[in-house]
């Protein structure tokens, strides 16, 4: 089978194959060489990376930059921040839109119309900006986690992806449960909830990640730097170029500390991005599965 | 089939009696399952609708929305005359239609190549590699161009000078497309692939046999398997002209480069925000929002116009 289709490439298809398989491999070389280079300058002694760039011998090479990276509290307490809002982000968003899809999903449903009418008018537009600041500072949120939890907590979108995923379900399943005495409420823990366990993880990772990731809420709303997400940390160290002062507060000279500040910088986002970068890897096929039942139902 | 299409036409038939027998039989599916969500459109999505009103107001904080006096649109001529109005439109226009037609077939050309890869292990570790910086945070992201493209950093090394990239108005837009290419071309070729995979295998042996060559395949055959998806891919996308995120083209900001990284959504941030000019700034979302609303209408009128009444 191999074969056969091997021959049918003529010599000009050959040679569009081979440009186009150049470009794939320039595009793969243009993803992996700032990845690499990250890497590699994070353990290059600063004064050889500011001099001659990156070298190979290993007396060039340190962990200074770790160690600084490592031991200072305001990553550490960033993570830990990152880690529970975006749980606690996933666990309160991922309930609210499975339950508000249950009943869309439902054919019979009085008002369904209307309903998602208006969910959809939320999608296209809004107040903005401004007008949700002054909501979220009325409702005195500022400075609490509610205010990154709680107003984006309803994704419209992953209501349509649930809400798709349920029609797919036989109406039965529903039928039967009824003729065994459960309602909605139990029906949907007891029966659905198992079912749909793939579109779940779906959400779950998408809400995780997108908090994870994310910065602006926490900037407008999280003043108080104890609250503060990893993102914002790495917003100062990386963006505004101000290092934690824990992180370089035995070196004395100005010229000294712009030169390990720089390497700071790469080992802060070697170690930032790790978990995400080496964790996706296997949650690959779920979020191949989201995506194709986004894309499905547009 | 039939029956399904007998009980979706009943409902709209329904009574009003009949509906407020449903609507107390089924109590649960409101109190307990709608009620959420719909509290939290109506309070954080809604509630900043009526805030709208402020853009024609001169907001005071303690007379609120509602008390404070209005101005009409007062706003909306002070920033319709001022200068910076034409900049910052085109900055945001300039920022996002470049970044679509740069980016949009970026993913569709990854997928048609990643497709005639014959080893799947390579093809799987490809993947792997380029959906990599789809899970880099915009803050890692934009971190690291700016210290690749620092005076010391690699980049001028290799080229022997070392030019301030970050300060350049003229390179901001090529530094915003690019970085965002790398980050997102990779991952937005999923489902591509996917729906290339699932694309019919006979088709494309029947093209072979009739003698079609690599061009004619991918013209024929792999190209109508992801035109729907390529439809409402642009969109979406196109849909979203105006409402170019702000994270990004804020972290990316340097007082320098400001002449063109200042986009309509940055600006709101900068005035309302940080000096605490809350009307106008509302107004200057606001008139955002609506072209965005307008855009949005037009792209879907056009698409349907093309695509043979069907848009989104």
């Amino acid at each position: 089978m191999e074969k056969k289709k091997k021959k049918k490439y003529s010599r000009t298809d050959r040679i569009i194959l081979g440009i186009g398989f150049t470009i794939l491999g320039l595009f793969v070389l243009s993803i992996a060489i700032p990845i690499v280079y990250v890497v590699l300058a994070s353990f290059m002694d600063p004064t050889v990376l500011n001099n001659q760039g990156l070298s190979f011998k290993i007396k060039d090479w340190t962990l200074d930059a770790y160690r600084r990276v490592l031991q200072n509290e305001m990553i550490w307490r960033g993570f830990l921040n990152s880690f529970l809002y975006s749980l606690a982000f996933t666990v309160i968003s991922v309930f609210v839109t499975l339950l508000a899809a249950y009943p869309m999903s439902k054919k019979e449903f009085v008002g369904r119309k209307f309903f998602n009418i208006i969910f959809l008018i939320t999608m296209f537009f809004g107040g903005g900006m401004i007008p949700t600041f002054i909501l979220i500072n009325q409702l005195h949120m500022v400075n609490t986690v509610w205010a990154i939890l709680i107003p984006g907590a309803f994704n419209v979108w992953n209501m349509i992806l649930a809400r798709t995923y349920y029609q797919s379900i036989p109406t039965e399943l529903r039928e039967a449960s009824a003729i065994d005495g459960a309602n909605e409420i139990q029906h949907f823990f007891k029966v659905m909830i198992p079912v749909c366990k793939p579109i779940i993880a779906v959400l779950a990772l998408w809400s995780f990640v997108g908090m994870w990731n994310s910065y602006f809420d926490a900037m407008i709303y999280l003043n108080d730097a104890n609250l503060q997400p990893l993102q914002l940390v790495l917003r100062s160290i990386l963006v505004q170029n101000t290092p934690q002062p824990g992180m370089i507060a035995d070196i004395q000279s100005t010229a000294e500390m712009a030169k390990i500040a720089e390497q700071l910088k790469y080992a802060t986002i070697v170690v930032s991005s790790l978990p995400l970068l080496v964790m996706y890897p296997f949650f690959q096929k779920y979020f191949d599965k989201g995506i194709m039942v986004g894309s499905v139902k547009g | 089939m039939k029956r399904m299409q007998n009980q979706t036409k009943s409902v709209s038939k329904r009574t009003w009696r009949e509906k407020m027998t449903y609507v107390k039989k089924n109590w649960q599916l409101y109190l307990f399952f709608l009620m959420p969500g719909l509290l939290l459109t109506i309070i954080f999505k809604y509630l900043p609708m009526g805030g709208l009103l402020i853009a024609f107001k001169d907001y005071n904080v303690i007379k609120g929305v509602l008390g404070s006096p209005w101005v009409g649109l007062e706003y909306f001529r002070r920033f319709l005359s001022s200068p910076d109005f034409m900049n910052y439109l085109m900055n945001t226009l300039k920022l996002s239609i470049y970044g679509l037609l740069w980016g949009f077939p970026v993913p569709i050309i990854l997928a048609l190549l990643l497709n005639r890869i014959r080893r799947t292990g390579i093809k799987k570790k490809v993947q792997l590699l380029i959906y990599m910086p789809n899970f880099i945070s915009v803050i890692v992201l934009c971190g690291m161009v700016r210290m690749l493209l620092s005076p010391v950093g690699p980049l001028n090394k290799v080229l022997g000078i070392s030019t301030n990239w970050m300060t350049m108005p003229s390179a901001f837009r090529t530094i915003y497309i690019a970085s965002g290419i790398w980050q997102a071309a990779g991952w937005a070729s999923i489902m591509y692939t996917a729906a290339l995979a699932n694309a019919s295998k006979e088709l494309e042996e029947a093209a072979i046999m009739d003698g079609a060559n690599l061009l004619q395949q991918i013209w024929y055959v792999e190209l109508p398997a992801i035109k729907n998806i390529i439809v409402i891919q642009f969109i979406l996308q196109a849909g979203n002209i105006m409402s170019i995120g702000f994270e990004k083209a804020y972290a990316l900001q340097t007082d320098m480069n400001l002449p063109a990284s200042e986009i309509l959504s940055t600006y709101v941030y900068r005035i309302g925000l940080l000096n605490g000019d809350y009307g106008y700034s509302t107004a200057v979302g606001l008139f955002n929002s609506v072209i965005n609303v307008i855009l949005l209408v037009f792209v879907n009128w056009v698409v349907k116009k093309l695509n043979d009444g069907e848009g989104l």
